[in-house]
């Protein structure tokens, strides 16, 4: 009798589990193109604001290098770089970077450097976790901010000044929130510091026909 | 004494809060009543806030997991209504969570594949609309108990009351917090909606409270006690109003006397 009752409502439930799977099934199965066309233009139209588009010719989601794990990075496991080509010389890479040290948790941006080492420009990968109206003036819809960064390197301003201005560099801080742009500048010039160790290796391997045009830069 | 009748059936507001005297099965008019305004899964019931408090940020947010719920409410009611005679009820309820769980990924998919930024920003609210109480809530007080036309009606009422609701809410934050009206629409609906911000206040600076969720608390509180006096008004104006053709009538009956 229980027995009875036991494989009958197992049956209806695995029934309505092959059911309803069956319908996920299908419109995973139908929305996946769409989705992965979505992705990639999404991702494209992020690459190109970060580079500038006389910098590049070449289509920038195929022109990838594998980037091991580093600290500098913030990456725990392999990820690629997108490397901008004009006429076959690459001529700026793009970063993705963990910034750990969020006041939400990481933000995720993109990184854009030249071959002469400058920020050619900084975004925001959604979704972060910064404290809206505060820390989210990381946000280019929200503020300019983020540009600040454009056409900074290395040398100027010098390490001391890699920090916001409350810990006496030259960033600007939003007020009420210090720690997002303080994560943000820290992740920006490590992508640089990376970027200036692994720079041959990166346009190097890329490109085995061209040689590498740029001599090395501080 | 058919004069009065007639008075008191031609006029719509005395049908609002008395109680309904078809007891016929679908009673589309109640239906849409409760979902809209008499049992508003927000206004009265006070469901689903959590993604109501988070989301409501902007008009395009609300607009968009608003449309979402509904689908998962109109979708799950007319499911559940279907395979109403199928379970029992010792499996009812995981049942009709499946049910509801499964719309949700398929709409999560959907958005994922069409309005991707916008999945973007709304994250793990989507995947939230399973726990959403007012859909499974609806599920089973009304689907299980009726028809397929009522209850994808009821779901799609009941959906869009939720929908009604959010909107209202996510216009109030936006203009208070950043005095813009439908921003980032193109979201939602593409490239036509490029131009269809309007700013209100040339450089706000932003209202700081009405952004973040204790605002949409606050807010959402002012939203409840306007319900509440707009019932007051309507009930006092139903009473009013019943009131007048009584009067009226003894007075036809008095004149009647006399002569």
């Amino acid at each position: 009798m229980i027995l009875g009752s036991i494989s009958k409502n197992s049956v209806i439930m695995g029934l309505f589990a092959i059911a309803t799977t069956g319908l996920i099934v299908f419109t995973q199965i139908n929305t996946a193109d769409q989705i992965e066309a979505a992705k990639r233009k999404a991702l494209e139209a992020a690459l190109k604001e970060v580079v500038p588009a006389n910098l590049f010719d070449n289509n920038l989601l195929d022109s990838t290098v594998d980037v091991a794990a580093s600290k500098q990075l913030g990456n725990k496991d392999s990820r690629v770089a997108y490397i901008a080509k004009k006429d076959g010389i690459p001529t700026a890479a793009i970063f993705q970077t963990t910034a750990p040290e969020g006041y939400g948790g990481s933000i995720n941006l993109l990184i854009g450097i030249n071959a002469d080492g400058d920020v050619t420009g900084v975004r925001v990968v959604p979704p972060h976790f910064e404290t809206p109206g505060l820390g989210d003036k990381i946000e280019l819809a929200k503020s300019d901010w983020i540009k600040s960064f454009d056409n900074k390197n290395l040398a100027s301003p010098n390490t001391a000044g890699w920090k916001v201005k409350k810990d006496g560099g030259e960033f600007d801080a939003f007020t009420g929130a210090t720690i997002t742009p303080r994560a943000i500048v820290d992740g920006v010039h490590k992508s640089l510091l990376y970027f200036n160790e692994q720079q041959l290796a990166l346009f190097g391997t890329q490109t085995s026909s061209t040689f590498s045009s740029q001599g090395s830069q501080p | 004494m058919s004069t009065v009748e007639s008075t008191a059936t031609d006029n719509p507001e005395l049908d609002l809060p008395s109680t309904p005297k078809k007891t016929s099965s679908v009673d589309t008019k109640k239906i849409v009543s409760d979902g809209l305004w008499n049992n508003n899964a927000v206004l009265v019931q006070v469901l689903g806030l959590c993604p109501l408090l988070a989301v409501s940020g902007s008009i395009v947010n609300s607009l968009a997991l608003g449309l979402a719920t509904m689908f998962v409410i109109t979708t799950s009611n007319i499911a559940v209504s279907m395979i109403r005679n199928y379970t029992t009820d010792t499996v009812r309820l995981p049942v009709f969570v499946m049910i509801i769980a499964s719309f949700t990924t398929c709409i999560e998919f959907l958005m994922n594949a069409f309005t991707y930024e916008l999945y973007l920003v709304l994250g793990i609210f989507i995947p939230l609309i399973v726990t959403n109480c007012a859909v499974l809530g609806r599920a089973d007080a009304f689907a299980s108990k009726n028809g397929v036309f009522a209850s994808a009606l009821d779901g799609l009422m009941t959906g869009l009351g939720f929908t009604l609701v959010i909107v209202a809410l996510g216009t109030i934050r936006e203009v208070l917090g950043q005095a813009t009206l439908f921003d980032n629409m193109h979201l939602l609906f593409g490239d036509i909606a490029q131009n269809w911000t309007i700013h209100i206040v040339d450089d706000y600076k932003g209202f700081l409270f009405a952004i973040l969720p204790p605002g949409a608390f606050v807010i959402m509180g002012f939203l409840l006690a306007l319900k509440n006096i707009v019932d007051k008004k309507l009930k006092e104006r139903a009473t009013a109003l019943a009131d007048k053709p009584v009067s009226g009538s003894r007075r036809v009956r008095t004149t009647g006397n006399i002569s």
